[in-house]
């Protein structure tokens, strides 16, 4: 985590957020919009219905390379990474020795020439000094890290984000859901992900820090697309059913845990050799003790973090890890911790809120539909 | 009647015996959109600067302090199910409750009009 007494950073984008009229809060050490003056609400619901730019420069961007990167990875992820094609993105995982989640990252092998044995990874901002000097020492001799400390981080989310990002670079529109490559947009070559955090098609745009303003200032002159903080940014997510690291996973929640079996590649699967696969491999056979699911409050109350989750005898069978109103369901929404025997969709429980017992249920996640890109 | 105010942004006008509660329109503006809103039960019996409501926005929970001694003579009944009139119009309709003053000389230690102003400035520069 980073330390509140050093100075924050800025963002290559710092000068266009405080000319948007941003309101500025620290976040993972950097100084970064929460909102712009349209507002948590209408940002969000903008960005389910048009297309919002985020600013993600926070996040950590690198390249790993190495004779055999696949397989030295593959030593501290779940993931299938050799079976990865070029231009392909995988969602994966770093794990510690427990099987624990050292933090979620984006894995790309770069489909350009001169990138064989190349591997493009986007980190959490919090974590990325951690996960940086993790990998370079866990794979020290095997693999050489490359910081692209100079690159800046945009998001073009939404429905209208193709059509909007294919008036710079028509190749944009054809992309898979979870692909990449390298285009130009007016000469400024960026690396396009179609990928994000929001349930909506869209992209994440790697720039030049020194060309990043260019590019979001182009983008947001063309109609229908709006500045988006990062308070809509966690909404948008929330409903999306995606984790937050260190809200919904951290080093105490394992990938079945965290419901997110899917992460462990299936050749993986039989081979093992990630760390902790002794006993996340014995929790995908057997199930695991606890399991992340949606909670969806039955009245109007938003449960947030830590808030307890308790059966109808009120012993504690867990806690809400992200919770608060989403703007699209127009109802509260939430999702957490419960024992195992309790995570079937229906089932009804309490929460604890300021003292009050309130009834909620198991819901499935996510809240709003996923309308990721389909070819 | 005068409009007195809390350091946590509260605003209190009093009528009589009869003061009504809410939350300042520079609060608002800071909680930005909200969501929901929880309001004090009629008869209840509230001390100085205690929890009396709730006001959520998409973000985060923040707690309404009352800022006088007395009895909710009634909850702002309208707010839970429009909770977006706190941001129209919170020193009006947007009101949280009423309460009946059990010791009107609390009002002696709360700003006025003024001096919150000059609170605020302060606070923003």
């Amino acid at each position: 985590m980073a330390d509140p007494s050093t100075p924050l950073k800025h963002t290559p984008l710092d000068a266009l957020h405080l000319s948007l009229g941003a309101k500025m809060v620290p976040f993972a050490g950097y100084n970064m919009p929460v909102n712009y003056p349209l507002g948590v609400l209408k940002e969000h619901v903008h960005t389910r219905e048009h297309a919002g730019l985020f600013d993600v420069s926070h996040m950590g961007q690198g390249e790993l390379s190495g004779e055999n990167v696949d397989a030295a990875l593959e030593a501290l992820v779940p993931g299938d990474l050799k079976g990865l094609k070029p231009g392909q993105i995988r969602y994966t995982v770093l794990l510690n020795d427990e099987g624990g989640i050292l933090d979620d990252l984006m894995v790309t092998r770069p489909a350009e020439a001169g990138k064989d044995g190349t591997l493009y990874l986007v980190v959490n901002a919090a974590c990325k000094d951690q996960d940086f000097a993790h990998i370079a020492a866990k794979l020290k001799g095997k693999a050489m890290l490359l910081r692209h400390e100079d690159a800046a981080l945009l998001a073009l989310q939404g429905p209208s984000a193709a059509k909007v990002l294919a008036r710079f670079i028509p190749a944009a529109a054809s992309m898979g859901f979870m692909t990449s490559r390298v285009e130009s947009f007016e000469g400024v070559p960026v690396r396009l992900f179609r990928s994000g955090y929001t349930g909506e098609d869209g992209y994440e745009i790697s720039v030049p820090a020194d060309k990043a303003e260019r590019v979001a200032r182009r983008l947001l002159a063309e109609p229908g697309v709006a500045a988006i903080g990062l308070g809509a940014r966690d909404s948008l997510r929330l409903e999306a059913g995606l984790c937050l690291y260190g809200n919904d996973i951290d080093t105490t929640t394992t990938p079945v845990e965290a419901g997110l079996p899917w992460v462990i590649g299936k050749r993986r699967r039989t081979e093992g050799g990630f760390p902790g696969a002794a006993k996340i491999l014995k929790q995908l056979n057997e199930g695991a003790a606890k399991t992340r699911v949606g909670i969806q409050p039955l009245g109007k109350a938003p449960a947030r973090a830590h808030t307890e989750i308790q059966d109808a005898q009120g012993n504690k069978i867990g806690e809400i890890t992200s919770g608060g109103f989403g703007p699209s369901v127009n109802a509260p929404v939430a999702m957490g911790y419960v024992d195992s025997k309790f995570a079937a969709n229906g089932t009804k429980v309490t929460l604890i809120v300021r003292g009050q017992a309130l009834p909620a249920e198991v819901a499935p996640l996510p809240f709003a539909p996923h309308r990721y890109y389909k070819k | 009647m005068s409009v007195r105010f809390t350091k946590d942004h509260e605003w209190i006008k009093v009528d009589g015996k009869i003061g009504t509660v809410g939350i300042t329109q520079y609060a608002q503006a800071q909680l930005g959109d909200i969501v929901f809103v929880e309001v004090p039960a009629a008869g209840k019996a509230l001390k100085a600067g205690g929890e009396a409501a709730v006001v959520e926005s998409v973000k985060a929970a923040s707690e309404v302090y009352t800022p006088v001694s007395g009895t909710v003579k009634e909850g702002n009944a309208a707010l839970p199910d429009a909770p977006q009139t706190v941001n129209e119009d919170p020193q009006g309709a947007g009101w949280f409750f009423k309460i009946e003053l059990s010791n009107p000389g609390e009002l002696d230690g709360l700003m006025d009009q003024a001096a919150y102003e000059k609170y605020v400035a302060e606070l923003s520069a």
